[in-house]
């Protein structure tokens, strides 16, 4: 039997009329790049923030590592070792690249009620930060603020922030959005390095990366999951190219 | 860390130090007494914006209902002094005590709100506690309630005459200034800073921000009532007035003159305030008009505050280097 690292069950979510998540039943198995596709609006952001915990589910379980983590606060959460990249840019603007890191690798090191020493002075956690840096390719810029450094270069950041968690499964939404080619090839190149050590939850419209990267592929439209197989199966399947791809690659 | 500064505003603050060490010694060689008077009560007012700071500087908590703190730590010496109680320790367990618990209520309930929410409901606390003290008709209540001697410490360091306490309010202005810059750039401070720009993400991260910022509520209003503490003693009375809302509104304007979130802001921001308010009331009875000019002024185009603009010496240094 395989192994089911997050385990979702009878998801829904509806704001007023819109079934943003309807029905949802996903297995991601440990180790897998499992990748999420789907039209504009058809609610994979509303997935990853429920399996964030960032909103609240109208029913249905979600289980992480054997057991339901439906209660758990976002921050819980992360500390179980689920962590979320965000589709808009989400980090401490006014902070530098190495800070925003050190908070990430911060939050992984036990509670923060440490009130004397300075952060600046710990070696070990400014050394794990640098090296998350240096996986996405950042280390030469850690003292740019964040504010100030590129669009491709933030949506790095994002990435090497969920690593430096150090999280047992990353859920990244749309890391590559808004990303020139060579920025976008270095994002795969970087999400494959990490195949087979962590368990990847990814949306993405780059269909290229998709395929290229994912070992297996659900697609979601208006909320409801209307095919997962293996990459190839769904390339062939004529539901999902009417339904999806369609416009673009018919 | 090294002791010698290394920048314009860091001469500045190291200089004013100086200044303030040696004030009691200044004021007496220009036989100007009244000053002394005037700084004690500056830098008390300065500890309570200091603690101010952390919450709204570094934390992006906007209280309006600080002075409340001030109000808890004075009336926890004028009370027991009513009954004869003395004791300086009392007195400092008692503000600290006293003070950090209701912070703790009072800081829960209103964190669970935002932004100006967050403003009102530490007012409309702040104002509970006014009204408290206002129906204290045992301790004087509007009239209020007059201290006859200080806090009693041991001899060496004892609150008794000009000198001696403003010693203690210089010292523990300077402990508060210490506690501060640790407190921000340790761990502790990196979520409070983070948890002001984005509180999802650091939520996202796996801190449990709420639990934080009310620490962090917790300490500034501790802190806080050790200048009302001080400020008992000093003034040697006690009364609601001390709590209005309009109170707590000068403390935060304190903040920004001197610039937000940043460790010596709150001290020059104060002592700006003081010497501004002092100076033009003695020139013009309209005084109040010309200082809320110059402080919408200030809000609008004197980003950063003092602080600010000697931070901007600073950099045209290192360019001309
Ligand atoms: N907080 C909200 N309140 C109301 N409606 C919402 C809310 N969040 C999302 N929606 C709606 O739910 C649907 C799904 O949105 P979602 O952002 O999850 O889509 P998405 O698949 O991530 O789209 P995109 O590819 O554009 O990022 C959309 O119709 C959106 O308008
Ligand atoms: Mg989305």
């Amino acid at each position: 039997m395989t192994e089911h690292l997050l385990q979702v069950s009878s998801l829904n979510k509806h704001f007023g009329g819109i079934y943003a998540t309807d029905d949802v039943n996903l297995a991601v198995e440990q180790g897998k790049i499992h990748a999420i596709i789907g039209p504009n609006g058809a609610g994979k952001t509303t997935l990853l923030a429920q399996l964030s915990g960032q909103i609240k589910p109208d029913s249905g379980d979600i289980e992480f590592g054997g057991k339901s983590i439906i209660h758990y606060s976002m921050a819980r959460r992360a500390r179980e070792g689920l962590a979320r990249s965000f589709q808009i840019t989400s980090v401490v603007m006014p902070m530098t690249l190495l800070q925003n890191v050190m908070l990430a690798v911060q939050g992984t090191g036990g509670h923060s009620f440490r009130f004397w020493a300075p952060v600046s002075d710990d070696r070990e956690m400014r050394d794990a930060a640098m090296a998350s840096l240096a996986e996405v390719g950042l280390d030469d810029r850690a003292d740019r603020v964040a504010a100030n450094v590129s669009h491709g270069e933030q949506r790095q950041l994002e990435v090497a922030m969920a690593l430096a968690m150090k999280p047992r499964m990353l859920l990244l939404d749309e890391p590559m959005a808004g990303m020139g080619k060579e920025e976008g090839a270095m994002m795969v190149e970087i999400l494959n390095r990490l195949r087979g050590d962590k368990t990847i939850l990814l949306v993405e419209h780059d269909m290229d990366a998709v395929f290229s990267l994912a070992d297996k592929l659900s697609v979601l439209v208006d909320g409801h999951i209307i095919a997962t197989d293996t990459v190839e199966a769904i390339r062939n399947n004529l539901e999902v190219q009417r339904a999806y791809l369609g416009d673009s690659h018919a | 860390m090294g002791m010698v500064p290394r920048s314009v505003s860091a001469w500045c603050y190291a200089a004013l130090l100086a200044v303030l060490a040696l004030a009691p010694f200044l004021f007496e060689w220009m036989e100007q007494p009244f000053y002394l008077d005037l700084l004690s009560r500056g830098l008390i007012l300065a500890i309570a914006v200091i603690s101010l700071n952390l919450i709204l500087g570094y934390g992006g908590m906007v209280s309006l209902g600080h002075a409340a703190y001030i109000g808890i730590g004075a009336y926890c010496v004028g009370i027991p002094a009513y009954y004869d109680l003395y004791n300086g320790w009392l007195h400092l367990a008692l503000a600290l005590g006293v003070s950090g618990l209701f912070a703790l209520v009072t800081g829960a309930v209103s964190l669970r709100t935002k932004g100006v929410y967050f403003i009102m409901i530490t007012m409309a606390f702040s104002q509970m506690v006014y009204f408290i003290f206002l129906s204290l008709e045992e301790y004087g209540a509007d009239d209020g309630l007059v201290i006859y001697a200080r806090s009693e410490f041991p001899e060496w360091m004892s609150m008794d005459g000009a000198t001696s306490l403003y010693y203690w309010i210089f010292i523990l202005m300077l402990l508060s200034l210490f506690l501060i810059n640790r407190l921000v750039h340790a761990r502790f401070g990196r979520v409070i800073v983070g948890s002001k720009f984005n509180e999802p993400r650091m939520q996202a991260l796996g801190f449990d921000t709420y639990r934080y910022r009310l620490a962090c509520y917790v300490i500034s209003a501790m802190l806080c009532s050790l200048a009302g503490m001080l400020l008992g003693n000093f003034a040697g009375f006690i009364s609601p007035d001390m709590i209005s809302w309009a109170r707590s509104g000068e403390l935060i304007f304190m903040v920004i003159i001197g610039g937000v979130a940043s460790i010596f802001g709150p001290l020059i921001g104060t002592l700006a305030f003081v010497v501004l308010e002092e100076g033009l009331s003695a020139i013009t009875v309209y005084w109040h008009l010309i200082f809320g000019i110059m402080l919408v002024a200030l809000v609008l185009f004197g980003k950063g505050g003092i602080h600010g603009w000697l931070s901007m010496l600073d950099r045209k240094r290192v360019e001309h280097d």
